[in-house]
Parts: structure tokens; sequence; C-alpha cells
């Protein structure tokens, strides 16, 4: 069931697109040298590429057609009025250039956001410039860096990162130009306090923990660690990639971090587009307001001489934050994504944000006291929004976590995250979210309960497996030793 | 409401089973001086309320459906196939992630392979990647790129001036923590072929953008100068290009550029008020292993099908961590699927129709505006789709009598170059009509004077 490249099905002539005839005298164009002798593209009609992209879609998988557990992803139900609300054309129609007296409907959303962001983390001030998860850990890594040069602490180049932490951290912290030195995880999946304290000197800009942490376990010592990294001079960067767990539940800003980002793709709902685009907005605390990016949304009482708005009247604008780290992207954040996410706020306030974090933690605690008998859970205590089991099973040694996901893929659900963290053998990462009922539950818990049976009577057939999806199991050492990254002509099927 | 599916009694149930009372027992790892804090937030709002509520707010904002408009300066309005807003909501699509799972995700994985393939072929260079959060961010991440392909040995960027401000902005927010040595945009207005001047042995990079921030198309000859200017002294070329404008230029592969990136705003997505935009990036092939972002490669399945994974992932930040060519994760996917609907539903044909468009509707504005009194071109240069304009006022004022008139002026360019106060630089596209460009004209000659 393969479908043809774009490309291939090409016809001379074929054209899907409706453009105005030209109304004007034609200008000259450039000297001959300036302009291109051929364009390469397909030429396809309407007709072609609607199929074409419709029958690519149904080789897709995604939160709409069932469970989708990827952990530390929170592929939660996205909300279809969130689409309805970011197209809306008053909104989708205005240019980021416009001046600032005809954007106040976007200003003030965005100005509602930042502040609804601020009370539910706990932050003084929120930038939403950034632009995704990762794009907001530099951002937050950036602002430390910029803080504490300021404060004339600049022999301070070394970020502190847990073992179990994203990828991204690290990276983020090499991008930002200082060094990261991995800090070792304890006997419960909380950072070791020792090691940390081993660490922290006046070279330390500060630590990033992810709290929830990537076990799905709430740091027992999490005030603790704050306090030890304050002490020592250093900032706590949160990331923020496992709030869902913690929406109602705890502010980050009350435990002790100085900086964190949101994933509004994750936290808020807005759909994850195969790849993005998310949105990472960053919080952080008072002292660190004036390096945020930005610009951000300032809320003024008329009356405005910018604007125009009169005595009594609120009115919304732009600034550029005083020792702003500078602008992280081109204008003001993912807006579309923004308009999303308040929408969601808006719709479940505060209980409802609650009840999502603690159905959240209730469905995972729930799926991983299903499944610990038969896949073993090495750190056995009441997670949050996620766990981590181990994909080993006894009476099965060639049976690899691998295997059960792609298994699990005939058995119509989309596998955990694979092989991360890395502190754990053979890690299924396994995130149901609250938007997945009891009966689903159930289903995926039996699913691996079968696939467990499978692997000790023919283990074949995991091995084997994706039977049912669309292609079979895929050459990824062949894509990376012989790399064919685009299509050429005569190329051949 | 919420959408969550437990209903309560469910809920008891999945606790008794856990072996906890109640849900509130699952929290215990929380100090308890910080459980369950109040949140401050407006009451809940019903599907009814919250579209009132959003419509209200949207219609607060003067949107290009009920305005003129003719503004540009990085975010363009291009006609937008109906397609592409139909295939963009395929569920399929919007609600998968990042394709770790390629057996299950061929449909993204194909796309952002055709995605890849039409940005190597619009841009004349070999390998592309599956997208940036932006043109600026993009252009960064060509920075850094350069600067590993020099071992981190070399210390120095030339900028063009002529490079979209916040560009020069983002690469410099990017890289503060390098000790890098930015030099050649000190005048926003300065000559690109000085540039030439400035690049030496340290040198990772020399960056332009075509057609400029202004506007304005650089001689094909000082394009093929600076290239090699900066090849011989062992940096790279790198170009940001307007990808419309493609439809009709000469592409940068074939005047020597490395890494060509760009804002792909303009192939398919709307406005949004600046976000979310498409960064593409591509360059040679013998770099490829020092890029940044996903990328897809094809390969096949255990019955030798045609098939597409995320490959050369060793790259990236899940695997390498601080090694990574990049800390990107999260990138732009369904907005480059959009640009790959938006490039098939042109085609060979459309995207040249396009640019033609553009090039001819903006050079009669022009021509009729520079023929208005008191109001002249800037610069005599060829343009491809922006021109900047001498205003006989403050350009502020002539932008707010406009607005009065129901239209949004162009770009003040004095908010960018100094001394440039009444200058405001237009954009006119293939949705801008004859009748809208008489009716800028005519407005511009009423608000002159």
């Amino acid at each position: 069931m393969t479908e043809p490249l774009i490309f291939e099905l090409s016809s001379p002539g074929r054209c899907a697109c409706f453009l105005p005839d030209l109304d004007v005298p034609e200008a000259d164009l450039p000297p001959a040298e300036w302009l291109r002798k051929d364009l390469p593209l397909p030429e396809v009609g309407e007709a072609d590429v609607v199929r074409h992209y419709v029958r690519l879609s149904q080789l897709n998988y995604g939160v709409d057609i069932g469970m989708y557990p990827l952990g530390s992803c929170t592929m939660k139900y996205n909300p279809k009025v969130n689409e309805v609300a970011c197209r809306l054309p008053g909104f989708a129609q205005t240019h980021p250039y416009q001046h600032e007296s005809t954007v106040q409907g976007n200003l003030a959303l965005m100005y509602e956001l930042q502040e609804m962001l601020k009370e539910i983390a706990g932050f003084d001030a929120v930038s939403l410039q950034p632009a995704a998860g990762a794009h907001g850990e530099l951002t937050g890594i950036l602002i430390m860096r910029k803080y504490l040069h300021d404060q004339g602490e600049v022999q301070r180049n070394k970020v502190l990162v847990p073992d179990s932490a994203h990828g991204t951290n690290p990276a983020s912290t090499s991008m930002s130009g200082l060094q990261v030195v991995e800090i070792k995880s304890d006997a419960r999946g909380n950072v070791d306090l020792e090691d940390l304290k081993a660490h922290l000197d006046d070279t330390v800009v500060g630590l990033m923990l992810t709290n929830p942490n990537t076990l799905g376990l709430f740091d027992e010592h999490v005030e603790e660690i704050c306090r030890l990294v304050h002490e020592a001079g250093g900032l706590v960067y949160a990331d923020g990639a496992n709030l869902n767990a913690l929406l109602g539940i705890a502010k980050m800003g009350d435990l002790g971090f100085d900086v964190m980002h949101f994933n509004l793709h994750k936290t808020f709902s807005t759909p994850h587009g195969g790849g993005g685009p998310g949105a990472g907005p960053v919080g952080v605390v008072a002292k660190l307001a004036p390096y945020l990016p930005g610009p951000i949304v300032e809320m003024r009482e008329g009356p405005c001489e910018a604007c125009g708005s009169e005595e009594g009247e609120l009115c919304f604008h732009l600034v550029m934050p005083e020792r702003s780290i500078g602008r992280v992207k081109s204008f003001y954040g993912h807006f579309a994504v923004m308009v999303r996410a308040y929408t969601y706020i808006r719709m479940l306030g505060a209980a409802g944000l609650r009840e999502v974090s603690e159905n959240a933690v209730l469905n995972a605690n729930y799926l991983r006291v299903l499944i610990k008998d038969t896949y073993p859970v090495p750190y056995d205590r009441i997670c949050m929004h996620e766990f981590v089991a181990e994909g080993r099973i006894e009476g099965a040694p060639d049976v690899r976590a691998l295997d059960i996901s792609k298994r699990l893929i005939d058995y119509g659900f989309h596998p955990p995250t694979n092989y991360f963290p890395l502190i754990v053998p053979e890690a299924l990462m396994i995130e149901p979210t609250e938007t997945e009922s009891k009966d689903t539950l159930e289903a995926f818990a039996y699913a691996l309960l079968k696939i467990a049976e499978e692997a000790r009577t023919n283990p074949q057939v995991l091995h084997e497996a994706p039977h049912n999806a669309p292609v079979r199991r895929l050459d990824e050492v062949r894509a990376a030793r012989q790399p064919i990254l685009r299509w050429k002509p005569g190329a051949g099927q | 409401m919420t959408y969550v599916l437990n209903t309560e009694r469910e809920r008891r149930e999945m606790l008794r089973r856990i072996g906890v009372e109640k849900v509130e027992d699952l929290f215990q790892d929380v100090p308890a001086e910080h459980r369950f804090p109040d949140l401050e937030l407006p009451p809940p709002v019903s599907e009814v309320e919250i579209l009132q509520e959003l419509r209200f707010l949207s219609e607060q904002n003067a949107d290009l459906d009920h305005y003129l408009c003719f503004l540009g300066a990085g975010a363009y309005r291009h006609y937008i196939p109906s397609v592409v807003d139909h295939i963009l909501s395929r569920s399929e699509f919007y609600t998968a992630y990042t394709p770790y799972q390629p057996e299950i995700s061929q449909g993204t994985l194909q796309a952002i392979f055709e995605y890849q393939t039409m940005i190597c072929e619009l841009t004349g260079m070999e390998v592309s990647n599956a997208s940036h959060y932006d043109g600026a961010t993009a252009m960064a991440e060509a920075v850094i790129m350069a600067l590993n392909v020099a071992r981190l040995k070399r210390k120095k960027v030339v900028l063009a001036p002529s490079i979209h401000p916040e560009y020069r902005e983002v690469v410099r927010t990017y890289t503060q923590g390098m000790n890098l040595t930015i030099v050649g945009d000190e005048d926003p207005r300065g000559d690109l072929a000085a540039l030439k001047g400035l690049v030496d042995g340290e040198t990772a990079c020399l960056i332009v953008q075509v057609p400029d921030f202004f506007g304005r198309i650089p001689s094909l000859a000082v394009l093929r100068e600076l290239a090699d200017a900066v090849h011989g002294a062992g940096g790279l070329f790198v170009v940001s290009v307007d990808p419309i404008s493609l439809g009709l230029l000469t592409p940068p592969g074939e005047y020597g550029a490395d890494i060509v990136t760009g804002e792909g705003q303009a192939l398919g997505a709307p406005l949004n008020f600046g976000g979310p935009y498409l960064g593409f990036f591509a360059c040679r092939e013998e770099y490829v292993r020092r890029m940044a972002g996903r990328l897809v490669g094809q390969t096949v399945d255990a019955e030798g099908r045609r098939g597409f994974v995320l490959t050369l992932s060793t790259r990236e930040q899940h695997i390498r961590r601080e090694k990574a060519t990049s800390n990107i994760c999260t990138n732009q996917g369904l907005v480059a699927l959009g640009a790959a609907v938006y490039l098939a539903t042109l085609g060979k044909h459309g995207l040249r129709r396009v640019a033609e468009l553009c090039y001819h509707r903006a050079h009669y504005a022009a021509q009729r505006i520079a023929a208005l009194p008191g109001y002249s071109l800037l610069d005599d240069q060829p343009f491809f789709k922006e021109f900047v304009v001498r205003c006989p006022r403050p350009a502020r004022e002539i932008n707010e009598d406009l607005l009065d008139l129901g239209i949004i002026g162009g770009f003040e360019v004095g908010n960018v170059c100094p001394g440039l106060d009444d200058c405001l630089m237009f954009c006119v596209t293939e949705v801008n009509s004859r009748d809208e460009i008489d009716e800028l004209v005519e407005a511009l000659e009423e608000v002159g004077s």
C-alpha cells in the first residue's frame, strides 16, 4: 500500500491553481541571467493534489484515531473548537507589523494568556515568543547566563543536567555556549543530592530539572534541590514538558524554580502537527523579568498617546524588556497556537485544569498497576502523569522494547516512547494523558499482556511486527548508510 | 466541563485498584504547603461563550479581509489555494507528532520527503531539512552550522546590512555566548559589495538576503563576487531568500551558496500575526552531517517496498545530547506540509506566474506612486515585490491617514533605519489587483499634501 510521490504523478501541462490575469502593463524583467531557466516542480491538477495528500494522511496515525501514549509528549485530545478559534479571520488575517492600535484584540489575547500562564505556574512574568520547548530552554539558559553576568558572575559557565533529562536540555546548554555537567539519579529516581552537592560551586550557572522527571516521578527533594542551587549562587530551570501533571497541583514558582518553559502543544492541548508547530513560552521570577526575550505585551491605562486610547480605557502594547537577551525569533511567537491555548484555558478554568492533571495522574497510575507484574517498573512508586516500564519479558530473552512497540501497532495503538530515559534499559515510557478512558487503558493493558504472552510462545510474530501497518518494518540502517534525502527524476520506485 | 472521559464511578474503581482512597493521595510527593494552590483564573466558559468572546476580540483588529494591505517586510499576504487548509485540517496529519514510528507515519514522512525535494529544487541545493521555526532562526542555525563546519576555529560572521533587522538580531541572540565577531551590518543602507573587504581567514560565513529587506535584487555579479570572496577565504556563503521570488529568479545554488535559508510563510501559511511560520534550510550535501533538524530519508520495508524514515539522527539532541548540531526537536512540520501542498498546487507554472504577477504589479505600483507629486523611489535598483518610497510627509502620518481610508499602508522604514522617517516600504503581491493599487495611489495623492 504505497503511494507514488507527487513528482511521479506529474503530467506536463497540468495545473491546480487559479490565478488572476495580469491587469497591469508588463514591466521589464531583470537581465536574463538573473532569471531561472527551469523550475522542476510537479505539474498536477487539483484532484491529483487532494487525492495524493488525503491518501498520504490515511497512512498516518494520530490522536484522533486512537491512544497515543508517547511518553513526555502529552498526546492529549486536541479540542476542535481550538481549530475554529485560531482560524477566525480577525486573528488569522492580521499582519505582525500593523500599527498596535489596529491589533488590540490580538494584543489583549496575548496579554491575558501571559497573565494566565503566570498564575498557573507561579511566575512573575512570561514571554510568549519562543517557538517550541527546546527554544524555550535555550531562551531560559540565555536569561540565566545574562542575569549572572550582570551580577558580575562571569566565571559561571556550567549547567547541571540530571542523567534522566530530555536530550534537548544538554543540547540547549551547549548551544548557549555553556558546559554540561551530568548529575546522577538516586535509587528512588530522584536527583542524587550528594552528587548535586559535589558539583555545586561558583562556576555553576544553574540546574535544569524536569519535574516530574522523565521517569514520571515528582522529585521528593525538589525544594531542597532549589535551595542548594540558590545557596551556591545558581538558578534553577524547570523543563515544563511534564507540566500536565501539575495544573492546580503545584506551582513551579512556589517550589523554588526561577525559570520555566511551557509547552502549549503538550499541556494546553494545541495539536502537535506531525512534528510541530508548538509553542514554548517562558515564565520567570521577578528578578529575571527584565531579561525575557520580546517583545512582550504590556497593559496600559488610557489616555495613551501611542494608540489613542482614552481616559479609563485599557490598551495593550508591545514592549522590549529592559535587559532582554534579544529576540529569539522574528515577530512575537506562534500567535495561532496562543489562540488555541487561550481557548483551552478559558474553557476549562481553574477547576477544569486541576481535573486535567488529576486524571492524567490517575490514568498513568492505573495503567502502571495493570501492567507492572508483567513489565517491570524500575522505580515502582506512585507516579505522576507517566511512568517508565522495562520492555523485558521473562521467558523471552530475545524480545526487545522495540519489538513490543511494533507489535502494539498491530493492536491499534501508537507505541510509547522507546529507549528513553537512558537510565532505564529497554525503556517503554508511557504517558496515557487524561483524555483516555478507563476502557481504553484496559484495552491497552490487555494488548501489552497479550504481547508478553506472544513473546514467550511465538516471539517471531513480535520480531516481524508490525503486520497490519501500511508498511512493514523499515530498514533504518540502510537509510542512514545510503542516504536518499530527496527524489530525483528517473530514480524509480 | 473538561475533555476527561472517566466518570466518577470509574475514577473510584481505578483508585481502588491503585490502592489509594482518593485522588489527592496520588500527590503525596508534592510538598504539602504548596499542594493544590488556588488558581485565580477567569471562570470557565462554554463553547458558545468562548467563540463569542473570541469573535469579539478578533473584531477589535483591523483585519486584511476588511482593509487593503500593502505591508510586507518579512510577512506576506499571498493567495492560499483552498486545498492547503483542507489538507492541513486532516487530523491524521495535525494530531500526529514527530514520526518516530515510521510504519504508522508514512503520510507525514513521505510529505516531508516531498517537501525536502521541492525546497532543493527551489533553492538549487542538494539537501533540505524538515524545517526550522522561521526564517530568522534558520539563519541563526546556518551561522552555527558554519561555525561547526570550521570546527569552531573561525569566530567571525559577516552579515549583509540589508538582511531583515529581526533576523540579524536573532543571530546575535543565539550566538551571544559564543564570543563571535559579527560585522558588516552597522549601516542598514550600507553597500553590499563592500562586504568583500570584511572577509578574512577568521570568517566562518558571509550572509546575504535576496531580495534584500528593502525589496532590492542584488546584482548577480556582486553576489558571485561575494561568494568567491568568502570561498577564497575558506568560509561559507549563506543566502536567505524569499521563496516566491524563486519562481522567477536564479536559485542561490547557481551563484555559489553553500547554505540557503528563508522564511517559508509565503508558501501557503496565513499571516497569523507573525506565527507560526516556516524556516526552510537547505545546503550542499557535503555538509549534511553538520546540519540541524530532522531529515527524512528513503529506504525499504521488510518486503522491499519503498518507505520513509527519519534519518541521520546521530546529529540530533535525542541521541547526541550536548554534542548535537542543535537543540531543535519540535519543528514546523504542519507548516512545511502546507508548503509542500502549496508548491504542488501551484506547480511549475503557477509559482512562476505568482512571481511574475508580484513583479509586474509591484512595478506598476512603484511607477505610479513615483509619478505623484512629492513621492519618489529611494532606490533605482531592480526590485521584486517591495520598494521604498520617500514621502512628502512623515511616513507615520501618511500611514495614519491611509488607515482612515481603509488602507494598511507600508512598512515605516524609519523604525529600522534612522533618518528615513519619511520612507514607506510597500509590498505588492498577486492578491493586490490593479484596482487596489489604483486606490492606494489615489489615497497617497490625497494624503500627500
